[in-house]
């Protein structure tokens, strides 16, 4: 899966800049991507291209359990994100809803990676290709349940009497 | 086993469950409100479009449904979510859907144990983050998006890979004008707003045995802002006299075994804390009151399911009392019991003689919708959870979280106020 990155060098990006509160009431996915990461970047609808990743710090999607907010990156286009860590239901609601492939990276991957750099992501291999630089980093495996729903592709087509 | 991992084995039909062990849980009960509510909709109608079935759900009576975001509703989206919601109920035969402007309604956090929606031993998830508030009770309760959600009201269970315990002892007892939130802030300003990530945290110890249940619903509220997977108490005689009270009986009481195995254990001496702020734009950004920023406040919000408790409400008082506030104040008690007791007991005369304006239970302003939002460059401090930047309005004001006393002393001097400082 290739993209180009959006990097956000910071930790802690919480789900109210992500999709502030006053839009929790909408529940158009169309008109959410409109307002994605607009608590942080104002410009992000107008630079994110289909395919892009996000790249960020510690803990992303810290706070709300409001699914807006996978939804709103989703529906923007934004394929993965790629964080140092990720906040408990965030990561949760991006596996189950099949909105995104949430990717745990190491330090070099975050130091490394730049604004606009082309990257190659190989779930099967765990590995993350930097095409841009010519580098390859480790990702985090997933772990065996969070493997199987993103390969059934969400939750709901998840079969466990299967396994 | 602990408490939590007693529960989950309940739960999954097994003898016994260890840290990351990947199960499928029986859910007791499922909450939905008007956020997460069109969300599960709307996932329903995608269902139905993949041709999976979603014609009844696994067990109306043990959902329950709560307005508190966005009511009373400012605009027509809010509105048409409420109708949503009210179709919803009728459609599945859900019975318990507390309803904005009928009798009892309110937080959805607050509701859960006020009106015992929730027992202890239980397994209970809700759509929302701060569904770790009711773990005060003694059961697992845990947030989930709208997809979980759907599931559970499809199929009954929920995958949850069983967390390892963070096991805070809390010793003693809180000194006079210190309160729940202030050791909660403390906590997470060492621990970090990830510092519970994935994990339980649970309280115990002599502090917690001294603590009221509301007091430790703020507690467990407040794991949420460490991103634990939940916060919960062992459930002793004042949480069986709490739901007794409201009607409640036949309680599942598990504790932990004596030989329970915790990830951490954590010690704090509760009277040595002392009242405490967590800054812009962070709930681990903590600084005790005394040495707070001197800024000019334009607002004291005192609400929400972690602040708009009744007990929360009585601190208050106490400060209010024959007091004015120098600033703009709004109250809004956290369910309409309590708003009631409130008024039966004199409360809404006291704030109302010092010049606060109160308003209906809701969710409001604390998570930036309505009914008193802030302005670019505007300060507030406030009983609420979270101070992310936007999350009370604009994204250039900032929130300062504290304890409903702090939050009072701070509305009558317009700075942030140590309660103990007030003259």
């Amino acid at each position: 899966m290739k993209g180009n990155i959006i990097k956000y060098a910071q930790d802690n990006i919480d789900t109210d800049v992500i999709i502030p509160g006053q839009y929790l009431k909408v529940h158009d996915y169309a008109e959410l991507a409109t307002h994605a990461m607009e608590g942080l970047d104002p410009d992000f609808h107008s630079k994110v291209k289909e395919g892009d990743f996000i790249l960020s710090g510690k803990n992303f999607g810290c706070g709300s359990s409001r699914e807006h907010a996978p939804i709103a990156l989703s529906h923007s286009g934004i394929k993965a994100v790629l964080a140092l860590s990720f906040a408990r239901i965030f990561y949760r609601n991006a596996v189950d809803g099949a909105f995104l492939l949430p990717i745990e990276i190491e330090q070099d991957a975050y130091d490394e990676i730049s604004e606009g750099d082309e990257i190659d992501i190989d779930v099967s291999a765990n590995e993350i290709k930097n095409l841009t630089k010519n580098r390859t980093y480790k990702m985090k495996p997933f772990s065996d349940i969070i493997g199987k729903i993103i390969a059934a592709g969400g939750l709901f087509k998840y079969r466990p009497d299967q396994d | 086993m602990n408490i939590v991992e007693k529960i989950l084995a309940r739960a999954s039909g097994k003898s016994s469950v260890a840290p990351d062990d990947v199960i499928f849980a029986n859910v007791d009960k499922v909450m939905v409100h008007d956020v997460s509510g069109p969300g599960v909709i709307k996932v329903f109608d995608k269902l139905k479009k993949q041709g999976i079935s979603v014609d009844k759900l696994w067990d109306p009576t043990k959902v329950w449904v709560a307005e508190d975001h966005f009511v009373p509703s400012a605009e027509k989206v809010s509105a048409e979510n409420i109708v949503k919601l009210s179709n919803f109920t009728k459609q599945y035969g859900i019975e318990k859907h507390f309803k904005y402007g009928m009798g009892q309604y309110g937080i959805c956090h607050t509701i859960s144990h006020e009106e015992a929606m929730v027992m202890p031993g239980e397994v209970y998830v809700g759509g929302d983050s701060h569904t770790n508030t009711t773990g005060a009770l003694g059961a697992f309760a845990c947030g989930l998006g709208h997809t979980d959600v759907a599931y559970v009201l499809l199929n009954g269970k929920i995958w949850f890979k069983v967390p390892e315990t963070m096991y805070f002892k809390i010793n003693g007892k809180l000194p006079d004008h210190v309160m729940a939130k202030d050791l909660i802030l403390k906590i997470i300003g060492e621990i970090g707003t990830d510092g519970g990530a994935y994990r339980t945290m649970q309280f115990g110890g002599s502090g917690i045995n001294e603590m009221s249940v509301e007091s430790r619903l703020t507690m467990c509220n407040m794991t949420t802002e460490a991103g634990a997977k939940n916060g919960i108490v062992e459930p002793d005689q004042k949480v069986v006299d709490y739901l007794s009270s409201r009607g409640a009986s036949n309680f599942n009481l598990i504790t932990g075994d004596d030989d329970a195995e915790y990830s951490r254990v954590f010690e704090y001496e509760a009277s040595e804390m002392e009242p405490t702020v967590a800054k812009p734009f962070s709930p681990e950004n903590i600084s005790v009151v005394r040495e707070a920023p001197d800024v000019e406040l334009d607002k004291s919000y005192i609400g929400s399911c972690t602040g708009a408790k009744y007990e929360d409400l009585m601190a208050v008082a106490k400060i209010l009392k024959g007091r004015k506030v120098k600033i703009r104040t709004e109250i809004l008690p956290a369910a309409i019991s309590i708003y009631k007791r409130a008024m039966e007991n004199g409360l809404l005369k006291i704030f109302l003689d010092a010049g606060v304006t109160i308003g209906p239970p809701t969710c409001g302003a604390c998570c930036g919708a309505h009914m008193g939002v802030l302005a670019k460059d505007e300060i507030c401090i406030s009983t609420t959870n979270r101070n992310f930047p936007g999350r009370m309005g604009h994204v250039e004001s900032q929130t300062y979280l504290a304890s409903p006393l702090v939050a009072a002393a701070s509305a009558v001097t317009g700075k942030i106020t140590d309660p103990r400082d007030l003259q």
